[in-house]
């Protein structure tokens, strides 16, 4: 035993200095128009030794401290409790959400432009990690594309303002609809497919979708994108300096009030609030509705469904078609923010970025999904000042998270039902 | 009501199941047994629409309906369980047997987050649906429990109440009683008779447990390698030689 543990540390150990060494030791510099490989600072070299002689140590001492981070959980005075009651809990989480929602309309008003940016961000990943919260969350389906109907979205009004001039408004249902369509059109050949074969097809779908932009260059300008994407109006008031349409007065004027360019910052951030609000709501609905509950039962057990009467067919596509749908919403609010689009913002990181925020909050959970794609959309702003490392700090919170909580932030909790006792 | 006639199941080289016929009237319990691997499950999946049979015709309330997709054949009335239960072990009991009332319900889209009336008033069918029959199988209390934590004999009593409120005509079980101690089977053993006497549902069972065969069954059908061995009323089959021979071997 205590052999084979010195034997696991020593490797470990030697990984580490593998690993760390020509990451941290090495560094290329540009002299001139040569790049030379030199090395770091001695300090470098024996941060990496100690690194490694502390991965030593915690292998060999590891079941020690394991048991001691055991205990840890015991120490928690909420652990252990027993669990609200239902209404209760129903009551306080309705408040919760109304104070949220209450303060997440005025909050825009007190900070700086550059976080209420983030913030309608952060909106635009709730919206995405809701739709697919419905595929791989309740119905069971690994999306690996679902990038794809963001991009239909966001590419549809693009090309629609590009080509006919279309306004947000009008996009935003055309939007979501078309990528409602494609949804169910990729549907269609993926219908027997389940688990890891699904996800390659999906995944493929989405590469398709982002290399055909890429490379339709005479309709979607290509690598180039697609710029000057209008921005919303309020009831036909712009936003702008000056008015860019003809029959549009600006925000500014029609208030009288001085222009600023925080007010087109403060409303986008208002409408991708709502359209969050209303994608949680909608799919809410859905979770306790038959369809709902069909996509349940064909993600726990399909041939039990089907032996009751639920066809394949109309489930999955439900679910890829309303999944699809949202995307789509985001797609559009997220093309509208930036006033360009180009590929680039539709490649797989993407998808997994979504996937991983329906992973980290909770599979099917709705709360918890809104507070992961909160924390992972902001955890790397705020690693900020660890520049290169911050993603090697967002992987690692990910392991370490999916080490100590597998079932998410709010894993699932059952709605219960009160039965009127019959005859 | 349902008439099979000279069915037949090829998987490649293998003949699984071979020129088996059975009938089973209204009000009827209709036992299939056989040895391990006779091809029990396999008439049972072609029967359900799981698999396409290669040969013979199964003829439901008039209708052919061999090669029709498992979930239309349940639409038809005629729902099975599963040999190893198959329950949505993370959804709630009653949410169970809510997904089995699929077809009742108003799956409009619109309606449903609408809420109209007559959406509404369907939902609370079903669950009072719901909760006769938990009453009925004693899981009333249960209902709010996730099907998975269930004991193994709630679960099996829940597969049965799932598919009632499908409101069947037939109802195919497949091994009820497999894993229940003698006082769970003889629990079913009345469930079952009382959904004949009480629901008007024809049974088809398949079972290995001969004293519930032969307690509750009007005809035995008696399947050996595929074919069929012999059938008759239980007193019959109990005494045929070709039976005691497969079944214990000849002496």
């Amino acid at each position: 035993m205590a052999a084979n543990n010195m034997r696991h540390a020593l490797f470990c150990a030697i990984v580490t200095l593998i690993i760390s060494f020509p990451i941290l030791g090495l560094s290329l510099e540009a002299k001139g128009v040569n790049i030379t490989l030199s090395g770091a600072k001695t300090s470098t070299y024996v941060a990496i030794v100690l690194a490694a002689v502390a991965v030593f140590v915690f292998q060999i001492f590891r079941d020690t401290f394991m048991g001691a981070l055991g205990k840890l959980p015991n120490l928690n005075p909420l652990a252990g409790r027993e669990p609200m009651e239902q209404t209760k809990r129903v009551k306080l989480e309705s408040w919760l959400l109304t104070g949220i929602v209450v303060f997440a309309l005025f909050w825009p008003f007190l900070v700086s432009r550059g976080s209420v940016d983030l913030a309608t961000l952060v909106l635009i990943y709730i919206m995405l990690a809701l739709g697919l919260n419905v595929v791989v969350g309740l119905a069971g389906l690994l999306d690996l594309g679902y990038v794809a109907f963001y991009a239909v979205g966001a590419y549809t009004f693009a090309l629609l303002s590009q080509y006919t001039g279309i306004s947000f408004w009008m996009a935003l249902p055309i939007g979501a609809l078309l990528a409602g369509l494609t949804g169910m059109i990729l549907g269609f050949p993926v219908l027997r497919l389940r688990g890891d074969y699904l996800a390659i097809v999906t995944l493929g779908f989405g590469e398709i979708i982002r290399i055909l932009l890429n490379n339709w260059t005479t309709l979607t300008g290509g690598p180039n994108g697609i710029g000057g994407i209008p921005e919303p109006t309020l009831f036909g008031m712009e936003f702008g300096r000056r008015v860019k349409e003809e029959g549009n007065t600006s925000f500014h004027e029609t208030f009288g009030i001085a222009y600023s360019g925080e007010h087109k910052v403060i409303f986008l951030y208002l409408i991708a609030l709502v359209l969050a609000v209303i994608t949680a709501l909608i799919i809410r609905r859905f979770m306790r509705m038959p369809v709902g509950r069909a996509w349940e039962a064909l993600r726990e057990d399909e041939i039990a469904a089907r032996s009751l009467g639920l066809s394949r067919t109309a489930v999955k596509l439900s679910a890829f078609t309303i999944g699809a749908f949202f995307a789509g919403f985001a797609g559009t609010v997220f093309a509208s923010k930036q006033g360009f689009i180009s590929p680039e913002s539709f490649v797989f990181l993407e998808s997994a970025i979504i996937l991983a925020i329906v992973v980290l909050g909770g599979m099917g959970s709705q709360l918890g999904v809104i507070l992961a794609a909160i924390a992972v959309t902001i955890l790397p702003e705020l690693a900020r000042e660890f520049s290169e490392y911050r993603m090697l700090i967002f992987g690692a919170a990910m392991v370490l998270m999916m080490v100590w909580r597998p079932q998410g932030l709010l894993p699932v909790r059952r709605i219960q039902i009160t039965l009127n006792k019959q005859g | 009501m349902l008439e099979v006639k000279n069915l037949s199941m090829r998987f490649g080289g293998l003949l699984a199941v071979d020129g088996v016929s059975l009938d089973v009237q209204e009000r009827e319990i209709v036992s299939i047994i056989g040895p391990n691997g006779a091809g029990k499950t396999t008439v049972f999946n072609c029967l359900s629409g799981f698999y396409k049979p290669t040969g013979g015709k199964v003829i439901f309330e008039g209708r052919e309906i061999q090669g029709t997709p498992d979930y239309k054949i349940s639409r038809l009335g005629m729902v099975r369980t599963f040999q190893h239960v198959r329950l949505f072990t993370q959804m709630t009991v009653v949410e169970n047997l809510l997904v089995a009332q699929h077809r009742h319900l108003n799956t409009n889209m619109l309606a449903g987050l609408l809420g109209t009336p007559s959406y509404k008033e369907r939902e609370q069918k079903a669950l009072d649906r719901a909760a006769y029959w938990l009453e009925r199988v004693g899981l009333l209390d249960l209902a709010n429990r996730d099907a998975g934590n269930l004991a193994y004999g709630q679960q099996r009593r829940l597969e049965i109440a799932r598919c009632m409120v499908t409101e069947p005509k037939l109802l195919m079980l497949d091994e009820p009683a497999a894993g229940l101690n003698p006082a769970e089977t003889k629990e079913l053993n009345q469930l079952i008779v009382s959904l004949k006497e009480d629901y008007n549902v024809s049974v088809v069972l398949i079972e290995h447990d001969m004293s519930l065969v032969m307690d509750i069954s009007d005809r035995i059908n008696v399947i050996n390698q595929g074919k069929p061995l012999a059938s008759g009323t239980p007193e019959e089959i109990r005494h045929n030689d070709d039976v005691i021979k497969a079944y214990l071997g000849e002496a």
